[in-house]
């Protein structure tokens, strides 16, 4: 065993029980899985991604390149970062993990918030920074990424000093402390993305803050020579850390290897935990190591394997000269250290290569972006005094394919050279030839050595080179945790009429229509799809049914220029459009093409309301707004919407009128009283209803409008009126049928964006005589080409047959001359009515090619079909207008 | 008259999981339906300082001309929507004097009044956890220094677009849902709620 | 990204929906000019990198139309001189 007697902020009295790669072991609460292995003598952790190498624990951090794990479905954790926890299992990795395929069980949700200060990092300097903005009365939110507050200072024997500040902090009502909480992506106008580990699961802050503090520290970074990836090398930090903060010994004879001053505390730390200090070798006292050399066998006291450190080989670092061997089994090295620059980085912060502190640093500043402490290049917190840079240190004949650069890429000096050598110039094209920080640690330990590196190779100053660029996110992100709660029935809104219960209770099979859950059909028993939609279908043509259409988009639009407005947003005109009478209407956008389509309503002088499509009520009154306000904003007009406001139960069929009656029997039906399109108001059984006479079927029908709070009780009445006839409820695709055996187009089946009201045979439609939002589109030559594909129908040879729709038309059978594709079918359906299949399509020339057959090949087979008119029931309208 | 027994509000079904909410977070939070309040769309041009007037005498009520904000005088609240829209609100037995009173008020100014009762329900969020729980939905700062008493805003909850009153000067928020989206953001709020 | 609505104050950008560049002017009389004058109306933008006029709508919000500059490298947002809008 390799914990102290005493120290250390672990907690003595909780021990912990945990599995690693299936052998039990022991630590203690506040423990990571990482310190808590060094004290079970556990050296080697995984193996590297390509050489498989042996690997240990590197760091005592965020940057660990080497000591990843899988604990449960999670892969590619940090050793380093996993908070030990009693029945905590986990795996050492090789180099990479595999992403579950099960869903995530864990819990995860999102949370905005708000502050004038964001400390990021609670170390010395952001907790410095928190205290100072929460005396001033801002609301101050700092977090963490670690499990305590105190950075570097929970190594350091700050312990008075922090417990101090903590608790002060605490005192203040405004000031929130997070731990275990990485701010790991910096956006524009200071929005953080902030990721909380809590028990089972994590949340995602989304935090907006006037002033942001970035107090993130600094990484240290490794030197590089030849075999410099053993488990025993260590960056000397985090050998500090394992012994003052975890009361434990990383290893029992250590060498240390460095180039600046931060490593002169050490020594001192090493002899307290019992290790012995077998050399301290210094690039700037002329020495180096230039190799290391592995144990054959496992080391005494545990752990897997061989391949742990055994002796490091110490030269001059000019090369020249005698090498000596010395045994240890811990090498602590300082290479200096990284400000942690990369939010500052991602806020479009400029950086600079500092010759004195042999590192990049933030270049001036960026408003509302303070940055403190080490991370803005103070290192004498770290004491890094003087530094004598020093990036990789050649071996005797080395052909560089041992000194690591990225640990977690298998990435060596080698791989860089070659890069170079290929001609490459750019960090960033080194970094994706050689992959260096492309792993999940980011290249942390790596990065700035690859620059200087490149820089060497190509005998340019590091600070020229430059560092390639950091971008979100800091470290790794689980889909989980950015999916929060839009998942499963909350992925997406999902939006039900006033009648959706009763469909439910119906056992409808509901169809997705934009966000709508709409009854697609209503099966009898074990009815499939295509028996239930062709008794619906016969029921609404024979008898009466009853439709949910509250989903149509709703506008009121009102002034004493809504008629004008009208006029201008259709194509066609509503000057004879009495007040208690409907017209349909179709919308253009200003390249001609349909864009929406509906029914508008004349309901008092300068009082109309318009109805959409189910899926364009946003669009289309934002475009109306659009004009409105952009082009027209001399029209006296407003624009309400009012969509779920009503309710609209449609009674559909020869017989509606009769189901009608029985709810209204103070009404006159008659078609001379109420013709088509014409509206009225009535009451029934304390419901208040506006009547339309508007058909989206073809036959006669009546659209009920009532306010949603009443929709289900005028739905159940209807239900209750029409039984003795036998009235069917119907849903989508018998809505669709219907209208397609009457060539009724919808808008965003038929249309695409590319089609003219001329090519649906709408011409009809199109006034010209007012000027209207796309006028002037339909007169461009593209546009008014007679080749354009065309609306039409199309009736199978063998009426048995379905096209599908999308399905592309060709004018000949055989394909071994080659096929020119003329058009696509754009809805399918069998018929009741005909008694056979049926079809729109839009076919190049069309209108031309009525009485032709053409073909729509398909997987294996062809389908030959009669091009048509787009009409296929009561031409005359006689059933309409009854 | 109407008859209470037909009309149906847009959250009827969940007065039920509002309630159990209520004991599992130890009264922090209370969420429930406002049914059936008298809602009304109201356009009127807000430079005209006589039309103002006058609809201000006749309605008791200014309206807000801040905004965001609300103005509210007894039973009668109006919220600011934009530049020339506002949403006034009353109990539904006062729907119809509200509706004469926006009449006579506005008598033949270019306006528009509709109708807009039943396009939304009303959540009311109550408790010293309520704004806890509206900001794992709702992007905009609802703290009292900047979401005080008289304050409003349209914006969004989750994925749907509601507006937000905070109501009076206490830890009680409106949150007025189109009534397609009510399960959507009642069945949200609930899951939310559990994480609390 | 946050965007200033001219009456609402910064918001977040989902609250919002882009309309394209503004600035664009609806030609005086449509019908006396050439298919080409009008296709360049129609389906001409500009794509600057830079300060470039656009036209938003508070969608989620007031629903009020407006132009304001953005860089588009900077994301930096300038109002624009006249907002637009009722």
């Amino acid at each position: 065993m390799s914990r102290l007697p005493g120290g250390g902020r672990i907690d003595r009295a909780r021990p912990v029980r945990f599995t690693f790669n299936g052998t039990s072991y022991r630590g203690f609460a506040g423990d990571t899985l990482a310190s808590a292995l060094l004290a079970n003598d556990v050296r080697v952790v995984g193996t590297s991604l390509t050489y498989a190498r042996p690997r240990g624990i590197f760091s005592a951090g965020i940057e660990e390149p080497n000591a990843v794990v899988q604990i449960g479905q999670e892969p590619m954790l940090r050793a380093t970062q996993v908070e030990l926890v009693d029945g905590l299992d986990a795996i050492g990795l090789s180099g990479k993990g595999r992403v579950s395929a099960e869903p995530d069980t864990g819990h995860f949700d999102k949370v905005y918030a708000h502050c004038e200060v964001l400390v990021v990092g609670g170390g010395r300097a952001g907790l410095t920074a928190a205290l100072a903005a929460g005396q001033s009365g801002d609301r101050v939110l700092l977090v963490d990424e670690q499990a305590e507050l105190g950075g570097r200072l929970l190594s350091a024997g700050w312990d008075d000093w922090l417990s101090a500040t903590i608790s002060q902090l605490g005192s203040m009502p405004d000031v929130r402390l997070f731990t275990r909480s990485t701010a790991f992506g910096f956006y524009d106008q200071n929005l953080v993305l902030i990721a909380q580990r809590i028990a089972d699961g994590g949340r995602l802050w989304q935090v907006r803050a006037r002033q942001v503090v970035l107090a993130t520290g600094a990484h240290e970074r490794p030197l590089i020579f030849s075999n410099n990836d053993r488990p025993g090398v260590m960056l000397a930090g985090a050998a500090r850390t394992y012994i003052n903060r975890y009361g434990v010994a990383p290893g029992t004879r250590a060498v240390i290897f460095t180039n600046n001053d931060s490593t002169q505390a050490v020594p001192a730390d090493l002899v307290r935990a019992g290790i012995s200090v077998e050399a301290v070798v210094d690039v700037r006292a002329g020495e180096a190591i230039v190799d290391t050399r592995a144990s054959s066998a496992s080391p005494s006291g545990g752990g897997q394997g061989g391949g742990a450190l055994h002796s490091v080989v110490i030269a001059p670092r000019t090369g020249d000269g005698p090498h000596r061997e010395v045994e240890c089994d811990l090498l602590c090295v300082s290479g200096g250290f990284n400000p942690a620059v990369h939010l500052f980085s991602q806020a479009q912060g400029r950086l600079r290569y500092d010759d004195g502190l042999a590192c990049f640093v933030p270049d001036g500043s960026i408003p509302g972006v303070d940055v403190v402490g080490a991370a803005s290049g103070d290192l004498g917190g770290r004491g890094q005094g003087a530094i004598m840079p020093y990036w990789v240190i050649s071996g005797n004949g080395t052909d560089w394919s041992t000194h690591f650069v990225d640990l977690e890429r298998d990435v060596t000096v080698a791989d860089v050279r070659r890069a170079t050598g290929a001609g490459m110039r750019s960090v960033e094209h080194v970094k994706r030839f050689t992959t260096i920080g492309t792993g999940s640690d980011q290249g942390k330990t790596a990065g700035i050595n690859e620059s200087a590196i490149v820089a060497t190779q190509l005998g340019q100053p590091v600070g020229a080179v430059g560092v390639t660029t950091f971008r979100p996110p800091y470290v790794p992100v689980s889909f989980a945790l950015m999916a929060g709660r839009n998942q499963g029935s909350l992925f997406d809104p999902i939006r039900t009429t006033s009648i959706h219960p009763w469909h439910v209770a119906r056992g409808a099979v509901f169809e997705n229509v934009g966000q709508w859950k709409r009854p697609w059909y209503y099966p009898r028993h074990d009815e499939d799809m295509d028996a239930a939609v062709l008794r619906e279908c016969h029921a609404a043509r024979e008898n009466v049914a009853v439709m949910d259409a509250s989903t149509l988009g709703k506008v009121e639009i009102k002034g004493p220029d809504a008629l004008e407005f009208l006029n201008r947003m259709y194509t066609n005109a509503f000057d004879t459009l009495k007040v208690g009478f409907c017209r349909y209407g179709l919308m253009c956008k200003a390249d001609g093409m349909v864009f929406d389509d509906g029914v508008v309503m004349h309901l008092g002088d300068d009082r109309w309301l318009a109805t959409t499509t189910t899926g364009g009520a946003a669009a289309v009154l934002d475009w109306m707004e659009e004009w409105l306000q952009t082009e027209w904003p001399e029209l006296r007009v407003h624009l309400t919407s009012v969509t779920d406001h009503w309710a609209d139960v449609a009674v559909v069929g020869p017989r509606s009128r009769e189901v009608v009656r029985t709810l209204f029997p103070q009404l006159a039906l008659d078609p001379e009283s109420f013709p088509f399109m014409a509206i009225r108001e009535g009451e029934t059984g304390g419901i208040p209803v506006r009547l339309h006479r508007i058909t989206f079927s073809g036959e006669l029908a009546y659209e009920l409008w009532t306010p949603s709070w009443y929709g289900l009780a005028l739905w159940e009445a209807v239900i209750a009126a029409g039984e003795p006839l036998g009235i069917t409820p119907y849903g989508t695709q018998t809505m669709h049928v219907l209208r397609a055996e009457k060539g009724y187009i919808i808008c965003g089946q038929e249309t695409d964006g590319t089609v003219t009201p001329q090519d649906l045979g709408m011409g009809w439609i199109v006034s010209k005589k007012k000027a209207f939002v796309g006028q002037r589109s339909h007169r461009r030559s593209d546009t008014a080409r007679s080749d354009r594909k065309q609306l039409v129908g199309l009736l199978p040879v063998d009426g048995d047959q379905l096209l599908p729709e999308g399905a592309q038309l060709v004018l000949q059978a055989d394909r071994s001359s080659g096929v020119t594709m003329i058009g696509h079918v754009t809805s399918s359906y069998r018929s009741a009515a005909l008694g056979r299949s049926f079809a729109l399509a839009m076919v190049r020339s069309g209108r031309e090619r009525f009485g032709s057959t053409i073909y729509a090949p398909l997987n294996g087979h062809v389908v030959a079909a009669v091009v048509t008119e787009p009409i296929f029931y009561d031409k005359e309208n006689a059933r309409r207008d009854s | 008259m109407i008859a209470e027994a037909t009309r149906r509000s847009a959250l009827a079904e969940y007065a039920e999981r509002f309630s159990a909410l209520y004991e599992t977070v130890g009264g922090s939070l209370s969420i429930r339906e406002l049914p059936f309040l008298a809602q009304v769309n109201l356009r009127v041009d807000a430079s005209d300082a006589g039309v103002m007037r006058r609809l201000s005498d006749s309605l008791g009520l200014a309206l807000p001309l801040t905004p965001n904000t609300t103005s509210v005088e007894e039973d009668r609240r109006a919220l600011w929507l934009g530049p020339n829209e506002w949403l006034i609100v009353c109990p539904a037995d006062q729907a119809g004097s509200l509706d004469q009173a926006l009449r006579n008020g506005l008598a033949g100014a270019f306006s528009s009044i509709v109708d807009v009762s039943a396009n939304r329900t009303v959540l009311e969020i109550r408790g010293v956890r309520a704004r806890d729980l509206l900001a794992h939905g709702v992007p905009i700062d609802l703290d009292r220094r900047s979401f005080g008493a008289n304050r409003c805003a349209q914006t969004l909850l989750a994925k749907a677009q509601v507006i937000i009153e905070r109501k009076g000067d206490e830890p009680a928020f409106h949150v007025y849902v189109r009534s397609s989206f009510a399960s959507y953001v009642a069945d949200w709020l609930l899951d939310a709620a559990g994480t609390l | 990204m946050l965007i200033p609505c001219p009456w609402c104050g910064d918001r977040e950008d989902v609250e919002f929906k882009y309309g394209g560049a503004a600035q664009i002017t609806y030609p005086q009389d449509p019908d006396t000019i050439d298919d080409a004058t009008w296709a360049r109306y129609i389906f001409f933008r500009p794509n600057p990198k830079g300060r470039m006029a656009e036209r938003w709508v508070h969608s989620a919000g007031c629903r009020r139309w407006f132009t304001l500059i953005r860089d588009t490298v900077t994301h930096e947002i300038t109002p624009s001189a006249d907002p637009g809008g009722q």
